[in-house]
């Protein structure tokens, strides 16, 4: 009932305003071409010169607004260089927007049609040109320099002592891999792959793998280079980590790379922002099918010793696939998509 | 600028096209007298050769596709604002796709895909450029039609081909395509992948297929028209921007598109034929699958090779037109036309040269990512200088606000925000954390989405009198302008934010995420602001279809008080456009307020007291 209501309201609306719009057409009619131009100039010269004030009070208000909203700190090393990088942009595109928005509402409210006013005949001057050329072409190319210099920097070879860690993407969640004591990944191959125990193909014969670690959620030691080897099953999707201002497209069959050094714990950030549930979360950014939104991983940053300690606690995935006959099968580590599959599995 | 007459041009059209262009003479001269002669229904409105009427075929087709595609917007809005919330009606519409009237993940991928396919193909090319490349290329160069009526005419239908088939695919038991208006594979190969990538992918593709012939016909026509076709003195540096622009879009298309489709030919191949171009080491739906040695990446390199033009393919006619309309409404010269004609001409070079800025983050070698970075960055240059040289034209000018004048103020406004952004995500290391997330929808929507659209309403409410021999309502236009430029801002201003803040696009529901839940109230705002901003553009469409039967009649021949060819032709002109002869050229399109006179048509002589430029 409230539907059609509403529907009657909005076509009640439209009936007035073109009713007011035909009406004013042929009051212009009456009054003559001219003087119905010179009316709805003034008021559209006073609705440009509104539209800049408020428009200019609305960005300033948005971002007050919205300030508490952002992402806090960085929690990586090269995340303190994007947001570097992004404040230096912010300021000078914002000088350039607020610049050119005034010159173009100001000029159109200031040189509205009048009578006696002549327009100006000037199709160039070249040495205006030239200038506004060069000066945007000098302020990209710091901005290029700056961009380039970090970028080239977060995409170095990580360092020798980072540890590794491998991502692998599925529709609709993550696998981590950790390499175990050996600090090694074993080899992959993705026939081998069974969603019952063994999630990425590891390949059995490589005895690298006997020791690694398969979980849902990605463990890193603060302080210490972390280096993501990023990978995918079926879709591309992608390593987003907003609070480490970083991204990584996972491409199956090409693995893709990606390194940082985690900053902040996640016991120090919850304290930082008084928040004791805050927790660093790792999104998909890349459309993947129907569950994209869904597919989310945890991040933990913790001391090296928390690290070691949460590691000595995890079932090797080659144990999991090679149960002892007497043991007690276990539940696979990462869940399987569908429901029905963990069910069979844990019979 | 030399304001000479160069009759070379008129002689390489006697020469290439001796026969073709004396018969058209004759025979459209004729016509132009004698109207009803041999003119049916079908001849005249559906199978027509008349560009005029071609362009309306495009302009409305594509207002219809506007429609569909902004109400899908609306619809998913209404999840993203009101998530909790359940519309019972979006069942009645959308069956089991909104059970309960919530609409479901599927169908809110597929709205989402289709809202992007629609705008940027559907309406931005074929419905922006459709329409004023085959309106204004033969009225403003001087010419009786396109160089091939027929190829025209073809290029028409195979749109509205490519338009039932992307109509039919909505009706398919699986639902339309629904992995993004990018298609990446495995996603879209894989009917086991998702459910919009089974029937509706391959109607999507071959849809685009079609469209992709519609475009090059299109394209190769406006190309070998405004080079061959020009009246006797419009020499190339006489031409209105618009025409400079449709040049330089044309050319985009040809070399671009091409592309695109060797893309989706892959695709398909993938997708049926049992090859591996894009597929390798896949494990879906539980089964290992046969496929090695393809790599993802690949169709993104040749999908953003025409992906990026194709951005400027939607730009640049409406950079055209609103140059043109600056100038008119100004009663001023464009500033810098030289200056305006070459940036473009860096623009469609450069063009070609960014692609992979969409690609930082699939792995692409950093050291590639630098050099488009570099590039990027430098499009912006010849960006900037059209946005200075506008912002110029109107300093000092005696403005007139009609609608499309007023529209034109909001692309130079729009053009600035969204394309200042785009020095942001140009930059990798920015790039790196905005990727994907509603940065992204915020910059293209502004700079290409609202740009464009404010340049095809000010082409429309400019034009439309050349179309229809009425105006649509001043008033009318004046409510759509206003609403339209504040609800635009307050759509995708906060959007900003939300990205920065690290909010990923296409995501059906963020409350299960601790790092994008905070924006609830934005997003509902947001979404109530659609569907005001949606409402007040069925009242332009009302006002467009109301006024083409009822708008009030020219009684003058050049409304604006314009200096170009088109308003040169009768008010309703015939197929032919001038009934006598076609008028020579003597100067360029921008000599307003030149020596004390308002205006002086581009035919009129060069007298020799007149001040140079």
């Amino acid at each position: 009932m409230s539907g059609y209501l509403a529907v009657i309201v909005v076509v009640l609306i439209f009936v007035v305003i073109f009713q007011i719009a035909k009406a004013s057409e042929y009051v212009s009619i009456l009054k003559g071409e001219k003087k119905a131009r010179e009316q709805s100039n003034r008021i559209n010269g006073f609705l440009m010169i509104v539209f800049l004030v408020l428009g200019l009070i609305g960005v300033w208000y948005c971002h007050d607004m919205l300030d508490d909203s952002m992402l806090g700190e960085p929690a990586s090393d090269h995340g303190v260089g994007v947001d570097g990088l992004i404040k230096v942009t912010f300021i000078i595109t914002m000088i350039v927007f607020v610049l050119t928005q005034i010159a173009l509402f100001v000029f159109a409210w200031k040189y509205q049609e009048k009578d006696g006013r002549k327009a100006f005949f000037y199709p160039h001057n070249n040495k205006l040109e030239v200038i506004w050329t060069v000066i945007p072409a000098i302020v990209l190319t710091v901005l290029v320099a700056f961009g380039i210099r970090h970028w080239l920097r977060m995409t170095s070879d990580a360092p020798k002592e980072s540890m590794i860690v491998e991502v692998t993407g599925k529709q609709f969640n993550w696998i981590v891999r950790y390499p175990g004591k050996d600090g090694q990944l074993g080899r992959r191959n993705f026939k081998l792959t069974n969603d019952s125990n063994n999630p990425v193909g590891q390949d059995w014969a490589d005895s690298l793998n006997h020791d690694d670690v398969i979980a849902p959620d990605l463990h890193v030691v603060v302080g210490k280079p972390v280096k993501l080897i990023i990978g995918s099953r079926d879709v591309v999707h992608d390593v987003g980590l907003p609070h480490f201002r970083l991204k990584m497209d996972a491409v199956p069959g090409i693995p893709t790379t990606l390194w940082f050094t985690p900053t902040i714990t996640t016991a120090e950030y919850r304290k930082r922002t008084g928040n004791p549930d805050f927790v660093y979360e790792l999104a998909c950014d890349q459309m993947c099918g129907n569950g994209h939104y869904s597919m989310k991983a945890n991040i933990i940053v913790e001391t090296q010793e928390e690290y070691d300690k949460w590691l000595a606690t995890q079932v090797t995935q080659y144990s999991q696939a090679h149960p002892a006959p007497e043991a007690a099968p276990v539940a696979p580590a990462v869940p399987a998509d569908s429901t029905k599959a963990v069910a069979a599995l844990t019979k | 600028m030399s304001n000479e007459a160069k009759p070379h041009s008129q002689d390489f059209h006697h020469h290439g096209h001796e026969d073709h262009g004396h018969e058209g003479h004759d025979h459209h001269g004729h016509d132009g007298h004698d109207h009803h002669h041999e003119e049916t229904f079908i001849s005249k409105y559906v199978f027509s050769m008349d560009h005029k009427m071609i362009a309306k075929q495009f302009l409305i087709t594509g207002i219809i596709w506007a429609i569909i595609g902004a109400f899908f917007s609306v619809l998913f809005r209404l999840q993203l604002g009101f998530p909790d919330a359940t519309f019972p009606w979006l069942e009645s519409i959308l069956g089991h796709w909104a059970e309960g009237g919530r609409i479901t993940p599927e169908a809110y991928y597929a709205l989402v895909t289709m809202h992007g396919t629609i705008l940027v193909f559907f309406v931005l090319t074929a419905g922006l450029s459709g329409t004023f490349s085959n309106l204004l290329i033969p009225l403003q160069v001087g010419a009786r039609d396109m160089a091939s009526p027929f190829m025209n005419m073809l290029s028409y239908w195979f749109f509205f081909t490519a338009s039932l088939v992307m109509m039919s695919s909505l009706f398919v038991q699986t639902g339309p395509a629904s992995g993004g208006w990018t298609s990446y594979p495995p996603l879209s190969a894989l009917g086991d992948a998702s459910i919009g990538s089974k029937i509706g992918m391959d109607l999507w593709l071959i849809s685009m297929a079609l469209f992709v012939v519609s475009s090059l016909l299109g394209s190769l026509n406006y190309i070998s028209t405004i080079l061959n076709m020009r009246t006797k003195g419009m020499s190339m540096t006489k031409m209105p921007l618009t025409i400079w622009s449709f040049l330089f879009t044309a050319v985009l298309g040809v070399l671009s598109f091409p592309v695109l489709l060797s893309g989706f030919v892959l695709l398909l191949f993938d997708r049926h034929g049992g090859t591996s171009f894009y597929l390798s080491e896949l494990f879906v739906q539980g089964k290992v699958l046969p496929n090695e040695g393809g790599s993802a990446i690949l169709y993104q390199h040749l999908f953003w090779f025409l992906g990026h033009p194709e951005v400027y393919i939607i730009i640049l006619p409406a950079m055209g037109m609103v140059s043109e309309i600056l100038a008119v409404n100004s009663r001023k010269p464009i500033f810098g036309y030289l200056a305006m004609v070459g940036s473009m001409f860096a623009i469609t070079v450069l063009a070609f040269l960014v692609w992979a800025h969409h690609m930082f983050v699939t792995g692409l070698n950093p050291f590639l990512g630098a050099f488009f970075v570099l590039l990027t960055l430098l499009i912006a240059v010849p960006s900037a200088i059209k946005v200075f040289n506008w912002i110029t034209t109107i300093w000092r000018g005696n403005i007139r606000f009609t609608p499309a004048s007023l529209f034109s103020i909001g692309f130079v406004s729009t053009f600035i925000s969204g394309g200042l952004t785009g020095i942001w995500l140009g930059n990798s290391a920015i790039d790196i954390h905005l990727h994907d997330t509603y940065f992204v929808i915020a910059h293209f929507h502004i700079v290409m989405g609202v740009s464009a659209f404010f340049g095809m309403f000010a082409g429309v409410y400019h034009w439309f009198p050349k179309m229809y021999g009425r105006y649509m309502n001043q008033t009318l236009g004046f409510i759509h302008f206003w609403i339209t430029l504040v609800g635009a801002y307050l759509i995708f201003w906060p959007m900003h934010y939300q990205g920065m803040a690290g909010m990923p696009r296409r995501y059906f529901d963020y409350s299960n995420w601790a790092s994008f839940n905070q924006f609830e109230g934005l997003n509902a705002f947001i979404s109530f602001v659609v569907i005001i901003v949606f409402a007040t553009q069925l009242l332009f469409v009302f006002n467009f279809f109301y006024s083409i039967f009822k708008g009030r009649k020219l009684t003058t021949t050049n409304p604006w008080a314009a200096t170009t060819l088109e308003w040169t032709t009768p008010i309703n002109p015939g197929h032919g456009n001038w009934p006598g002869e076609i008028p020579e050229v003597h100067r360029w399109a921008y000599d307003y307020s030149k020596d004390g006179k308002d205006f002086i048509p581009q035919t009129v002589p060069v007298s020799p007291d007149e001040s140079g430029h």
